[in-house]
């Protein structure tokens, strides 16, 4: 896939955006604020729960991980399949559209790359989708190379549902609605198709460094 | 873990920006399952970039409002009807 503009233009602000720890004399071990964040963001230790219905509860013994392309191949992975890939651990940012961002948060999972490797398609878009109905669309591009993940460990222990266990989405360079809790699969697509968020309001693409928090931003 | 719903009187305020009658007295009909009931009775989830409300039969979205700082975006979708309350 070729690259475009504007990921290498991401990339840039990206490298730019690095956290860097500073620590105030007089305020022994106290991080200060003053780390680069996005803009109209604050900085949260927490891990603050958003949700827009009931948690999914689903058996790993049921779960799959459904990819499904423009001509309806499909591509399945159960639990133990998806797991027997090879894992990475990204530390990573993430950025909340409701404005609060988190530092360093370290995972566990597979990366899409990985994931995509074999799967034939000419597709530009994805529609991810979780279990429990949620959906977000996201260029196929914001995908690869080394920028998502499907994870199921976060900070070194079993993805609590809140946050998406057993399996969720991560695609830090963008707003978190981005990153799909309780992932189950998703869709490529030759067109472009707003999620739930998108559907509602929110930017299509959503990129935190230039502030697309809602449409027309 | 406690799920994070309200019930449909959340939606008091943030929809009386918008609707000169109080929306939380309609009866609305769920476009998914077709149970009826008061909009307060909605399971509204507003620990979210919006607010989304449920129907308590089926947990289908009948509403959902994104407000942002110009505009307020509402998606009645999920709803078939609302029987609003008016004077005779």
């Amino acid at each position: 896939m070729t690259p475009q503009g504007a990921s290498i233009g991401l990339n840039g602000l990206r490298q730019r955006g690095l956290a860097v720890a500073i620590f105030t004399p007089g305020f022994h071990g106290r991080r200060s604020t003053d780390v680069q964040l996005p803009p109209g963001q604050y900085l949260t230790e927490d891990f603050p729960v958003l949700s827009a219905g009931p948690t999914p509860r689903i058996p790993l013994d049921r779960w799959e991980f459904v990819i499904t392309t423009e001509t309806e191949q499909q591509y399945r992975w159960s639990w133990d399949e998806l797991w027997a890939l090879p894992q990475d651990t990204p530390t990573v940012d993430i950025h909340c559209v409701t404005r609060w961002s988190k530092l360093a948060t370290s995972w566990q999972g597979v990366s899409l790359d990985t994931v995509l490797a074999d799967v034939e398609t000419a597709a530009d878009f994805a529609l991810v989708h979780s279990y429990g109905g949620y959906t977000t669309n996201v260029p196929l591009e914001d995908l690869l190379d080394g920028k998502a993940w499907i994870v199921h460990q976060f900070e070194g222990e079993d993805l609590p549902s809140e946050h998406g266990g057993p399996a969720r989405m991560i695609v830090p360079h963008l707003y978190f609605w981005k990153s799909a809790k309780w992932v189950r699969g998703m869709q490529l697509l030759l067109q472009d198709e707003p999620g739930f968020w998108e559907t509602a309001g929110y930017h299509d693409y959503g990129d935190p460094w230039r502030e697309q928090r809602y449409q027309g931003d | 873990m406690t799920e994070l719903y309200e019930d449909g009187n959340a939606l008091a305020g943030p929809l009386g920006e918008i609707f000169a009658v109080d929306v939380t007295v309609a009866i609305q009909r769920c476009a998914h399952c077709g149970r009826t009931g008061p909009v307060a009775a909605l399971r509204v989830y507003r620990h979210a970039p919006g607010l989304v409300a449920r129907c308590p039969g089926c947990d289908g979205v009948v509403l959902r409002l994104v407000r942002t700082p110009d505009a307020a975006f509402l998606d009645l979708t999920g709803a078939l009807n609302l029987r609003i309350p008016l004077e005779a």
